[in-house]
């Protein structure tokens, strides 16, 4: 058995106190959700924390709510709890997509969304799923709290732009009509990481495309977004060859990591083929056959 | 063949048959013991630091700050062992494996050092205190650079060895070969590799060594899958005789031959006891267990077959670069370095075979024979079922019927292949044909040709295998010069219950279960009344361990010989009873009666507690019901099998799924069909694993790149169709009960049928060969010409 080096250990009991903990240690301390990243990463030594504090307990951080056209995730919110929210599948058909293929259910069942997001690992599917969303972050201080756009949290792989006196409190997703989204994902096997995952949202008038999304995850695209596809699409009609080329703009300005689940040229052509996929996908269930 | 059956003939109530595994009330309710359970009073933790490097002299090794950690007892170096003479042992392939490295490192993992402490954690943290002092040299991680003449020395501790080759082996006639070749319409030849996997067993390995200072005996608790040979091991490298050592194989949680051999760690907790005084527990992490225990495979071979233009298969030669790591450690019978891969035949009728083996060493970790290989049969099978895939593709002929045109005839049983084994029996058209109708093949290559005319890729493979189990007679088998023979030892308590011995170890077969079964056969008594023992040196008789799917093959067939043996002793007692002839005395329904008539006699408890009474036993006849022997099989046994599996496959992503498996298996008579199907549904898994997403493979510095379950993927039930099994049973003639043995049949034969039908699905693209593992990347990439190769890192 792998097994930490030492650590002390908190539980903060309201967001207040575990931001007055983070400040107390003042950087050599970590926040704990689910711990499923952190711990592997603890019992490989590749983290080595002085003290965890364990938000397990804080309430306020928890719970999916509609609020003010937007849809409120709180950062506590596990896996399994997106997965099996009807009114998020409905709004959001990407989010479900997605939870379905993120790891396998112990791990949903544990593991949370402001984890998740936080860990900022560059394969991490529900980074791509909300920043195809637009989804902005609640970033808390001693002080202030802020509203960062998802798509300007990400700083680098396993960086963001959380401080370190700061915590995630929720994730807001605009809620808007006449669109859909879908998500799609190609792994080694059910419960491994992305070779490859692209997460689409289209918001259609009739045939012409007024906003999209395109969230990619562990295909190298910047903030895991695919902007120039998104530019190209705005505007046009849906048509085969339109999504055909939005997913060519995409796999262009993609820089996959080559690792043993595939060389860049595969990664690539995965990037192409997936984001034409989610978006015919999109279209259809926005009720646009392509 | 009905004859040898006959002795088990059993009136109405047979024992055999699909019955719950006495073992499962302990496991499902979370109640086996494992060897990380046992905590002794006193018992100290070791953890093993291991290097960094693939290929580094060890300048210097410095454990002054670690043993100042306050809860470190010692640290154990190469200086340490080289001290006691300890500090390489034998491996079962004439070889020597370090156990601490004292000049260099030769993989990475390998181990350096170990540490003792009062706990866990206090070792672990203690091994980032030790300072070692590395000279990195160039590393050998390509098989196929291994021999040139500027690659580095792996082994240079070794007198005389100036470059990486361990061995040539050769079997079949190449002049023939020749021959045959020169009169052939067609020939097809193909390199295909056999990637490094690892078995992972969900338990990793382990150990609880105790020496005890005053009675100087030494007791240890492992993941031992033949445990007789590990106390005989460490009674050499320790000098401890081996009647004062005692090892002791609890529940395993897994094994498929990775716990065969006997590991440094072993060897570190035992020393660390004899120094300390203390129990020392050694339990690997995953990583070090995928890193540094025996590995399996790494074939890298080229087969060349020939055959007339109607598909007659005349001829087939293979050659073979077998990476086998920094040591020799293949744990196989010691006169084979490949194995048993001597039966790349398969299943056909071949006028003549040849190939040649050719082993190296490379910076990477030992091992080779692991991963329910059956001896290397698994790349046997692979190598020839692709090959025969190939010609047919070569022929554009069906790939089914090419197979039943050339597969042995039942009549030609007993059959001595071209290499020199003698198949004892088989019907394998009947598997094949069934295969084919549990199907409705023809009713699936319609549909595949509608689904092509669509431009959906769909695959249709098959594979046909033979196995080889039982290794023996002992005169050509031995593993550690101990010839490969099962002892069986078997007791009848007065009240008619029984406990029988077992020299072999399940690490999860169910041998609790199906041992009882043929003892209960044998002697009409319970399944419930007969305990099985095993994995206890002091309570079980020697023989060397369950693995190459032998314990049915020697170890069942010592257990029947052992219950037979009391059930003529018994016979002795009943005739005294009755006062008759012992010749007057028949054997049905569990009791001795006298011929003629059935109203006189007695039951095997009747008899029992008759023996331990006052009863005065006739002069020679010795009043107990126990009887202890040793089986020497007289041949190997052959199960056989027929395998089909369809695939669908998403051209633009690469994508495998598995859409249906069907697999018929001949194992011979079936003790309990229910641990049949559970041991053949995990070898079917495994095949999927190894065919879509397993392998090992190393960058160019030789570092590890499948160290953890997220690098290392294993199937799940996601990646598993509802399997169909179908079954003929063709007894062994030599067997005493016919059975043939299923431990390993489904991993030898089912990644072949894999491969064939992603290869068919592949076809229109022209796509004749990619290697394992065919992952969404492998596979898009054979498409477009340009295969991954699987033992390097992807660049
Ligand atoms: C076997 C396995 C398979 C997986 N497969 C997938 C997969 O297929 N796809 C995928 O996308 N993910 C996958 N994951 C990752 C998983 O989804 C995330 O690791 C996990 O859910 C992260 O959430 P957590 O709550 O466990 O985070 P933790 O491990 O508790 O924390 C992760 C990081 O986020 C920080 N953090 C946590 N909460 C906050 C907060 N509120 N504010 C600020 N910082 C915070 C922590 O300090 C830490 O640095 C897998 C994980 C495992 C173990």
């Amino acid at each position: 058995m792998q097994v930490p080096a030492q650590f002390e250990y908190e539980r903060a009991t309201s967001i207040a106190h575990a931001v007055q903990l983070l400040g107390k240690y003042n950087g050599a301390g970590r926040l704990i959700a689910g711990g499923h990243s952190l711990i592997p990463m603890m019992k490989l030594r590749l983290a080595r924390p002085e003290v965890l504090i364990d938000i397990n307990e804080v309430a306020e951080l928890g719970g999916i709510s509609r609020v003010d056209g937007e849809l409120r995730v709180g950062a506590l919110v596990r896996h399994t709890e997106l997965l099996d929210d009807d009114e998020v599948a409905q709004l959001f058909p990407i989010l479900r997509d997605a939870e379905k293929v993120i790891a396998d259910p112990i791990v949903r069942n544990r593991g949370t969304v402001g984890g998740s997001v936080c860990q900022a690992d560059p394969s991490e599917d529900l980074s791509a799923a909300f920043s195809a969303l637009r989804a902005y972050a609640v970033v808390q201080g001693a002080e202030t709290q802020r509203i960062v756009p998802l798509r300007d949290f990400f700083v680098g792989p396993y960086e963001t732009v959380v401080g370190p006196g700061e915590l995630l409190v929720e994730l807001r997703v605009p809620v808007r009509t006449g669109g859909s989204s879908a998500f799609l994902k190609v792994s080694r096997r059910a419960g491994d990481w992305a070779v490859g995952a692209v997460g689409a949202a289209v918001w259609l008038d009739g045939d012409v495309i007024t906003e999209v999304g395109i969230g990619l995850s562990a295909l190298g695209a910047r903030n895991f977004v695919a902007v120039e596809a998104e530019d190209f699409l705005r505007g046009r009609s849906v048509s085969a060859d339109v999504l055909g080329e939005a997913g060519r703009i995409a796999a262009e300005h993609c820089d996959p990591p080559v690792d043993q689940r595939g060389p860049a040229d595969y990664k690539r052509h995965l990037a192409a083929t997936l984001v034409t996929r989610a978006l015919q996908l999109a279209c259809r269930r926005a009720g646009r056959e392509v | 063949m009905s004859d040898t059956l006959e002795g088990t003939a059993h009136g109405n109530g047979s024992a055999y048959g699909s019955q719950p595994r006495k073992e499962d009330a302990r496991f499902v309710r979370g109640l086996g013991t494992f060897v990380d359970d046992l905590a002794l009073p006193g018992m100290l933790h070791g953890a093993v630091l291991r290097s960094p490097l693939a290929h580094a002299k060890v300048v210097s090794v410095d454990a002054s700050a670690a043993l100042a950690h306050p809860k470190v007892k010692a640290v154990i170096t190469g200086e340490t062992l080289a001290q006691r003479g300890m500090a390489w042992m034998p491996t079962p392939s004439h070889d020597t494996q370090a156990v601490l490295a004292t000049d260099k490192v030769r993989f990475q993992g390998q181990e350096v050092a170990f540490v003792v402490a009062e706990d866990r954690y206090a070792a672990r943290d203690a091994l980032e205190l030790i300072d070692v002092e590395y000279e990195p040299l160039p590393a050998v991680v390509d098989a196929r650079q291994a021999l040139s003449p500027d690659a580095p020395v792996v082994r240079d501790d070794r007198p005389g060895q100036e470059n990486n080759h361990i061995f040539d082996w050769e079997s079949g006639d190449a002049q023939r070969v020749a021959e045959v070749f020169a009169e052939a319409d067609v020939v097809v030849e193909q390199d295909m590799l056999y990637p490094r996997v690892h078995p992972a067993p969900l338990e990793t390995c382990g150990i609880v060594a105790d020496m005890d200072p005053v009675s100087e005996r030494l007791t240890v608790w492992s993941t031992a899958q033949a445990p007789h040979t590990h106390r005989s091991l460490y009674a050499q490298l320790t000098g401890i005789p081996e009647h004062r050592i005692r090892v002791i194989a609890k529940d395993i949680g897994g094994g498929f031959g990775n716990k065969v051999g006997v590991y440094p760690g072993y060897v570190c907790a035992i020393v660390a006891s004899m120094i300390t005084g203390c129990p020392v527990k050694w339990i690997e992490d995953r990583s070090e267990n995928l890193m540094s225990t025996a590995f399996a495979r790494d074939y890298h071979m080229r087969g060349e077959i020939a055959a007339r233009a109607d598909g007659t298969i005349l001829g087939l030669r293979v050659r073979v670069l077998a990476d086998h790591g920094a040591f020799n450690a293949t744990a196989q019978p010691s006169r084979f370095p490949a194995g048993f891969f001597g039966v790349f035949t398969g299943s056909y009728d071949l006028q003549a075979a040849h190939c040649a083996v050719t082993g190296v060493y490379t910076n990477k970790a030992p091992g080779g024979v692991a991963y329910s290989c059956s001896f290397r049969i698994t790349e046997a099978v692979y190598l020839v079922e692709r090959m025969v895939d190939l010609l047919a593709g070569e022929l554009d002929m069906d790939p089914a019927e090419l197979r039943m045109r050339n597969l042995l005839r039942p009549e030609q049983f007993p059959y001595d292949t071209a290499t020199g084994w003698r198949y004892d029996s088989g019907d394998y058209p009947r598997a094949l044909a069934k295969a084919l109708e549990l199907a409705k093949y023809d009713d699936l290559r319609a549909e595949q040709a509608a689904r092509r005319e669509r431009g959906e890729l769909m695959g249709i493979g098959l594979s046909f295998f033979t196995e080889a189990v039982g290794a023996g007679p002992r005169k050509y088998m031995d593993m550690f010069g101990f010839g490969m023979a099962d002892g069986a030892e078997l007791r009848i308590h007065p009240s008619g219950t029984a406990v029988v011995r077992l020299s072999c170890m399940s690490q999860g077969q169910g041998h609790e279960t199906t041992f009882a079964q043929l003892v209960a056969q044998e002697l009409g008594i319970g399944v419930d009344a007969v305990d099985v023992v095993q994995g206890d040196t002091d309570h079980t008789p020697f023989g060397v361990g369950t693995y190459g799917s032998r314990s049915i093959a020697v170890s069942g067939a010592a257990v029947v010989t052992v219950a037979r043996q009391v059930r003529e002793r018994a016979r002795l007692i009943a005739a005294a009873m009755l006062e008759v002839s012992p010749d007057d005395l028949e054997w049905g329904d569990g009791r001795w009666f006298v011929r003629g008539d059935e109203e006189l006699g007695y039951t095997l408890a009747e008899i029992a507690r008759v023996a331990h009474s006052s009863f005065e036993p006739p002069e020679g006849v010795d009043a107990h019901l126990n009887a202890v022997t040793v089986y020497n099989p007289p041949n190997l046994t052959f199960p056989f099998g027929a395998y089909l599996c369809v695939v669908d496959v998403d051209p633009d992503t690469g994508q495998v799924k598995v859409r249906r498996f069907v697999a018929v298996d001949d194992c011979g008579v079936r003790i309990n069909p229910m641990i049949v199907d559970g041991q053949i549904h995990r070898g079917l898994a495994d095949g999927i694993g190894m065919a879509l997403m397993e392998q090992i493979a190393f960058d160019a510095d030789g570092n590890h790149l499948g160290g953890s379950f997220m690098d290392y993927l294993l199937p799940t039930a996601l990646e598993c169709p509802s399997w169909e099994l179908g079954q003929t049973v063709t007894p062994s003639p030599h067997h005493p009960v016919g059975a043939k043995g299923i431990g390993e049949a489904a991993t030898v034969g089912s990644p072949a049928a894999v491969v064939n039908a992603v290869m068919d699905a592949l076809r229109p693209y022209g796509v004749r060969h990619a290697d394992m593992p065919l992952t969404p990347a492998a596979v898009w990439r054979a498409i477009q010409g340009r295969p991954l190769r699987s033992d390097v890192a992807i660049t």
